[in-house]
C-alpha cells in the first residue's frame, strides 16, 4: 500500500512539474475553469437561497386576493363587492387592500404605497421602507412632498422607517393612512384596489376561490399556494438570463473538453514519446495524465465553490446586483440566510469535475498506446 | 534541511481547500441562526402587511409584483408596447399563467 501511495506521489511530482514548465497556458486554463465554476456555483447558491427565503417568508401571504378587471387591465373593487364576498360560505376574514404605485420624478424610482390594515398611521406621516430612505436621504422627522396625479402636492412627516433587515419585502414601501392615501390618489370612499381573504379550512381554498370566480366574472382570485409557486419557480435552469449562463458554461465546457480531446500538442506528444521510451509502462502515462486532470479540475471547482459561498452569502451577491436592478433606482439590500443543497453541490461537482477529467484521458490513452518513436516524431 | 514535495504541497493545499469547503455548511447554518431574525422580522411584516411579493424588481409593476402579475401586463403600456424592461428577461411569467388549460374539448358530449 506504501508503495502505491508513493508512486501516485511520484507522479504527482511529475504532473506538476509537467505543468510548471506550461505556467501560463496552465494557469490560464486554471483560471478560466474556476471562473466558469464560481458563475454557476454563484447562480446555483443565490437562486436556491432566494427561493428557500421566499418559501420562508410568503407563507404568511394572503390566503386568496380576489382582482378585478376590466378590458384586460386591474381595476378598482367598486363598493358592494365586500359585502357580497362576505355571504360565501368558508369565507372567514375578508379586507379591503389599498395599494397603488408612485412615481418618483426626483430620483426617477417607482414607490409601493400601502395603507396597512393593522396598523394607524396618524395624517400626514408616513412610514417609509429603507431603501426608499436611502434613494432620498431620509430620516425620522424629514419631511417629504410628493405631486399626486391631480396635481396637487401633498407634503409628509417621515415617522418611522422601516428595518433594514426587511429590505427584500420592503424596500420601496411607503405606508400611509388610509385617509391620505385616498384623497392622493383620489380613490372614494368604499373603492379598494383588492380584496385579501382568508378562508375557515384550508382544504376549501380552492372551492372558495371557484366560488369567487363564478359570482364575480369579472373578478380573478389569486391563491397563496399560486404565489408560493410563481417563486418556487423564480430563476428556473430553464428560463431567461439563468439558461443564457448555463448555455454559455455548458458551451465553454465542451469547448474545453474539445480542445482536450481533440488532441495534443507536439509538446505533450514529444514528451509522452521520450516516457515511453525511457520505459513508462502506458498505465503510468495515463495515471500522469489523471492526476494533472483531476488536480486541475478539483483545484477549480473548489475555488470556484468558496468564491461562489463567500460572494453570495458573505458579499451579498454583489455582482449579480447590476443585473437584477436593470433600469430601476431602488434595490433592496439584502443578506440572503445560507441554504445549500447538498444534492445541488454534488451536481455541480459532477458535471464539472468529471468531465474535464474524463476528456484529458482520451487523447493520452491514443498517443500513450502508439509507437514511442512515431510519437516523438509526430 | 529536506526540500518540500511539490505533490505534498498540492495535496495539502486541495485539503485545505477541501476543508474550507466543508466549513461553508458549518458557515452556513452559523449565518442562518445570526440571521433568523431578519427572516422573521420579515414574515411579521408580510403577514401584518399581507404582502405577496419580494420587492426584488421595482422597475415594472408585473415584475414588482410578480405573483399579481397577469397575461395583459407587458402589453398594458400601450398597444405595441412590447416588452422592454431588463427583468422581463430574467424572470418569465408565473407558470399558472402560461400552463395550458384542462382539455374540456374530449369530454362534451356534442361535438363542437
Amino acid at each position: 500500500m506504501n508503495a502505491w501511495i508513493e508512486k501516485q506521489k511520484y507522479l504527482i511530482d511529475f504532473t506538476l512539474s509537467s505543468l510548471a514548465r506550461r505556467k501560463a497556458k496552465n494557469l490560464g486554463l486554471l483560471l478560466v475553469y474556476t471562473l466558469i465554476v464560481f458563475l454557476l456555483a454563484s447562480v446555483m447558491l443565490f437562486t436556491h437561497a432566494l427561493r428557500q427565503a421566499a418559501a420562508e417568508v410568503l407563507v404568511g401571504a394572503p390566503e386568496v386576493i380576489l382582482q378585478r378587471m376590466v378590458a384586460g387591465r386591474h381595476d378598482l373593487i367598486p363598493p358592494g363587492y365586500l359585502e357580497r364576498i362576505g355571504r360565501i360560505r368558508g369565507v372567514q376574514h375578508k379586507e379591503g387592500r389599498l395599494w397603488g404605485y408612485y412615481y418618483d420624478p426626483v430620483v426617477k424610482a417607482n414607490y409601493t404605497f400601502m395603507v396597512p390594515g393593522n396598523q394607524d398611521i396618524a395624517a400626514g406621516t408616513l412610514l417609509v421602507g429603507a431603501g426608499m430612505a436611502r434613494a432620498r436621504g431620509l430620516a425620522v422627522g424629514n419631511l417629504i412632498s410628493f405631486r399626486s396625479y391631480s396635481g396637487k402636492l401633498f407634503s409628509f412627516t417621515i415617522a418611522r422607517i422601516l428595518p433594514h433587515d426587511s429590505e427584500l419585502v420592503s424596500a420601496d414601501l411607503v405606508l400611509i393612512s388610509e385617509a391620505d392615501f385616498r384623497s392622493f390618489f383620489a380613490i372614494a370612499p368604499g373603492y379598494f384596489t383588492d380584496i385579501a381573504l382568508s378562508v375557515a379550512n384550508p382544504l376549501e381554498v380552492r372551492n372558495v376561490a371557484a366560488k369567487l370566480s363564478q359570482q364575480f366574472p369579472d373578478s380573478r382570485p389569486i391563491l397563496r399556494e399560486e404565489i408560493l409557486r410563481t417563486y418556487e419557480s423564480i430563476f428556473n435552469w430553464r428560463e431567461g438570463i439563468v439558461l443564457a449562463l448555463a448555455s454559455l458554461a455548458i458551451l465553454a465546457f465542451a469547448i474545453f473538453a474539445w480542445e482536450k480531446a481533440s488532441g495534443l500538442s507536439a509538446d505533450e506528444k514529444r514528451e509522452i514519446g521520450i516516457l515511453k521510451a525511457i520505459g513508462w509502462e502506458t498505465g503510468d502515462v495515463l495515471k500522469m495524465k489523471f492526476w494533472e486532470g483531476a488536480l486541475v479540475s478539483l483545484a477549480a471547482f473548489l475555488i470556484g465553490y468558496l468564491a461562489a459561498y463567500l460572494h453570495v452569502f458573505r458579499f451579498s451577491s454583489s455582482l449579480f446586483a447590476p443585473v437584477l436592478k436593470g433600469w430601476a433606482v431602488l434595490y433592496p439590500r439584502f443578506e440572503l440566510s445560507p441554504v445549500i443543497d447538498g444534492f445541488q453541490v454534488a451536481t455541480l461537482f459532477f458535471f464539472t469535475v468529471f468531465p474535464y477529467a474524463a476528456a484529458t484521458l482520451v487523447p493520452i490513452w491514443r498517443a500513450a498506446i502508439a509507437d514511442p518513436d512515431a510519437v516523438m516524431r509526430g | 534541511m529536506p526540500v518540500a514535495r511539490l505533490s505534498h504541497l498540492a495535496l495539502v493545499t486541495l485539503a485545505c481547500a477541501a476543508s474550507l469547503v466543508a466549513a461553508t455548511f458549518a458557515d452556513a447554518a452559523w449565518l442562518r441562526q445570526q440571521r433568523a431574525g431578519g427572516m422573521a422580522q420579515m414574515r411579521d411584516l408580510v403577514e401584518q402587511l399581507q404582502l405577496t411579493d419580494l420587492c426584488l424588481f421595482t422597475e415594472a409593476r408585473y415584475t414588482r409584483h410578480l405573483s399579481q402579475a397577469d397575461l395583459h401586463s407587458a402589453f398594458q403600456d400601450h398597444p405595441l408596447g412590447l416588452e422592454h424592461f431588463p427583468t422581463g428577461s430574467l424572470v418569465l411569467p408565473p407558470t399558472r399563467l402560461t400552463a395550458s388549460h384542462e382539455r374540456l374539448d374530449r369530454e362534451t358530449e356534442v361535438p363542437d
